[in-house]
Order: structure tokens, then sequence, then C-alpha cells
């Protein structure tokens, strides 16, 4: 019988390691696995290399990891949010290395990494300095840049609803990057609100199948991040 | 001309309300952060548009009642928003097809500047401490159908936005269709920059003399051009 299910966040990030590189869901907070992220703070892990749309709020989730330092390399499309200066301040002060890439690109590159589609043309950013050092290729008279696609040792995402094979629903927004990125890393961990028996989902309904997931925790309430920061909180 | 004049013609609203009359029935739209999603609230009655929020939702509707939010439900300048009846979350690889692939038919950007053959630079100003961040403006640039432009036709400083070529780092080559300004709707053309419509309190002069490149009137034949 399959059952993909640990019982804590901490058993289900105890073998991420120094210089993984690690893809994280989330779009602003919607989507951020804040509970992995904790997790992943007090196991230690450093040196990292994270892919992910934006770099955190506050000091806590995906802001407190950076905060603390495990983090050497940011491949991201807006590492700017509001109620943040952590990465402003690392960055700035020579500690954290950023790949800025554009948003679609980031995707398109997460998804060719778990599709086995090792780069693709896009006109996306041809003629602009994010194109610079890259193949240009001309196709029907029009020019694209080649870029390459993007895999990770481990992603971290949050979903709403798992079977125990990791079948996965989402919820609205937070969904984003959560389904390419499980694809692309050699092992995917989700935290879910909540776990059922194989069968409760209608198969026609899966948004991500299990086939992609080989970890998953339950966090029945897990904090939003606007909420944290509004409260002050910092972790850890 | 004076730098008080800067805000001078159309206000915010009324840029905003006059890029709306142009937006065809039925269009799917991509609104960018700032002025462009003040177009949402003067799309005319009549009118059912459809909008596309790049983090994954198309069908987006104005933001909840106060504390019926759900943080997860979010815009791509991550504030709470809502879903119209009809509408689909999806993820971003998909997401950003509908934008790449040329499915979504307009989007409206704010711009730093734009140049006469339709560059745009609207994500930094390249000064070496700023922070950069692009998020989804090069791939709209790049694959929707027509990209209108809304913004102040000088910055605070009363310095022209609309220009030969663009000084900034560029987001997109000869990408923008039509400009709306506070004092003018401007379209890209082979000639450059045509004046379509002029704000009722300013002529011809008072606008080219705030632009940094030549300005055409409007021709018979002109319309909104088309990529």
């Amino acid at each position: 019988m399959i059952d993909k299910r640990v019982n804590t966040a901490h058993e289900a990030v105890a073998d991420i390691f120094d210089g993984a590189t690690i893809m994280i869901g989330g779009f602003g907070e919607a989507g951020s696995p804040v509970e992995l992220l904790h997790a992943l703070i007090d196991q230690g892990a450093s040196d990292l290399t994270i892919i992910s749309n934006n770099t955190g709020s506050g000091e806590v989730g995906l802001a407190a990891l950076i905060k603390a330092g495990r983090v050497s390399k940011a491949i991201c499309s807006y590492p700017r949010t509001a109620n943040s200066t952590v990465f402003t301040e690392l960055y700035r002060s020579g500690s954290i290395k950023l790949e800025l890439v554009p948003q679609g690109t980031l995707a398109e590159r997460i998804r060719c990494g778990g599709a086995g589609v090792p780069a693709f043309y896009t006109a996306t950013a041809v003629g602009t300095p994010l194109a610079e050092g890259k193949e240009l290729r001309e196709f029907e008279g029009k020019k694209y840049v080649l870029e390459r696609g993007l895999r990770a040792d481990f992603t971290i995402i949050k979903a709403r609803t798992a079977d125990v094979h990791g079948n996965l629903l989402y919820n609205k927004t937070a969904r984003n990057f959560a389904p390419i990125m499980a694809t692309a890393a050699n092992t995917t961990i989700v935290q879910v609100q909540n776990v059922v028996d194989a069968g409760d989902i209608d198969p026609e309904t899966i948004v991500t199948p299990g086939i992609f997931v080989d970890r998953v925790v339950c966090v029945a309430q897990p904090a939003h991040e606007s909420e944290l920061v509004a409260a002050g909180v910092s972790y850890p | 001309m004076t730098s008080k004049d800067s805000k001078a013609g159309w206000s915010r609203e009324e840029m905003a309300a006059r890029l709306a009359q142009d937006i065809p029935n039925g269009s799917y739209v991509n609104l960018g952060i700032g002025i462009p999603e003040l177009v949402a609230k003067f799309v005319p009655e009549d009118k059912t548009l459809i909008y596309h929020t790049e983090n994954g939702l198309i069908g987006m509707g104005p933001s909840p009642v106060a504390g019926q939010g759900d943080p997860e439900l979010i815009n791509a300048g991550k504030r709470q928003v809502t879903a119209m009846p009809g509408a689909a979350y999806f993820h971003h690889a998909d997401s950003f097809v509908m934008i790449r692939g040329g499915h979504i038919d307009l989007c409206v950007l704010g711009a730093l500047q734009v140049a006469q053959n339709g560059d745009l630079a609207n994500w930094s100003t390249g000064e070496p401490d700023a922070i950069p961040a692009v998020g989804g403006a090069m791939d709209l640039v790049a694959g929707v159908k027509s990209i209108y432009v809304i913004t102040q036709h000088t910055t605070k400083h009363g310095e022209p936005k609309l220009v030969e070529s663009c000084t900034y780092p560029l987001t997109g080559l000869g990408v923008v269709n039509r400009i709306y300004t506070n004092l003018a709707v401007i379209d890209i053309t082979p000639e450059g920059f045509q004046v379509v419509e002029l704000s009722p309190s300013v002529d011809f002069k008072d606008v080219q003399e705030r632009t940094g490149a030549p300005l055409f009137t409007k021709r018979e034949s002109a319309t909104a051009g088309k990529k």
C-alpha cells in the first residue's frame, strides 16, 4: 500500500543538505509553504540556492530563511516585496547572488526541467539586459532567446488536500508555481491541510498527479504570512 | 511650460476612462499595477471584459468586501481580489501560455519611457543600488496581442517620458501600440508618435514641447496598431 505521509514538517525536510537547490512554491504569500520553511530553518541546511518568484515578506517563512543566512543564491523574478528589507540588505552587501528571470521564463524553465526538455526559445527579454550573453536565433523573421530548463534537488510547496498517493488539489491562486515545481525536483515535499484516502479525490479533478510527489505532511492550520507579519512575528 | 503644468490635462481617472472606451467588448485583458488597474472601474456597462492576472486566475473580479477576502486569492500586485462566475484558476506555466502564446488580447502597462519606435522601459531605472525585479512585464509585452501604455506625459520633474530612444533598460523592443497620457492619446506608427486625440485643455504645441521626439497629427487612415 502506498502512503506518502510523513509525521512532521521536520521529518519531511530532514535530508535537505548543504548546497542544495530548492524550488519553493508561492506567489507572495499565496502558496508559500511557511511551516516547511520554518522546519528547514530549524534543520540548519545552508549555502542553498532557492528558485522562487519572490523573496518573502517580514521576517517569517522564506524571508526568515534568507535572513538566517542560509541562502547563497536566489533565482527569482521579483525579489522585492512590501514589508521586507531582508533580501535587499543581503543583496546590497554582496552576501546573496541573484539570477533575475522574467516570470514566464521562470515558469517555462521549471516546466521544461520537469518535462525533460533541456532548453527552449522565447521572445521574452529579447533586446533587454536579461538576454545579454544568451544565444539568439531567428524563426520566421522574429528573434528568440535560448533559455535553459531548471531542475532542483528538492521542491517544497503547499497544497490544500492530498490523498495518500500524493495526488493534490490546491486553493485558488495559491496553486501558482506548485504544480510545475512538483515535476522538476528529485524530491518533492508538500504540506497540505488535510490528507484523504486513495479514491477520495475524483481523478477528474486532480491537479498534480501523485507521481510527482514524494512526501506529504499535514499542517491542518497553516499560518498566513501576512498575519504573522502584521503580528510582528520574527522566526525563529 | 513650467513644471507645475506637468499634471495638466486629464486626471488619472479620466485617462483610465478614455482608455476603457477603446477596449472591445469580450476582450481578455491583463491590467498592470497602478494606473492600469484603474481602467477596470471605467469600463462602460455595455461591455464585459475578462481579466487575467498572471499569478493564475482568469475572470478576476474586484476587491473583496472587507473581512471576506482570502489571502490565497490575490492579483499580480499581491492584493486580495475575487473570482467572477466563469473564472478559472491555473498554474504559472499555463498562465504564461496564455500570455506568450498570444491568447490575451490586451495588456495595459505603466512606463518609465516609451520610444517613438515602440520600445518600452518600465522595469528598472538601472541605478546601481536598485534591487532588480522584473516580474511578468517582459513576457506580457512579448506575447500579448496589443500593448497600451497609460502614464503621465512627463516625469515628476517635467522630463519627457515619450522619447526618441529609451535610456533606461528595456522591457521589450517595438512592443507598444498606443499611449494614453494626461495630455494626449498617441499611436506608435512606422513614422513615430502620431497624435490621435488631445486632452481638451492643451494644444498640439503644448504636447510637442513636453515630448522628447517629433509628434505627427492623426491621419485619416490611422487606427491603433496591431502587432
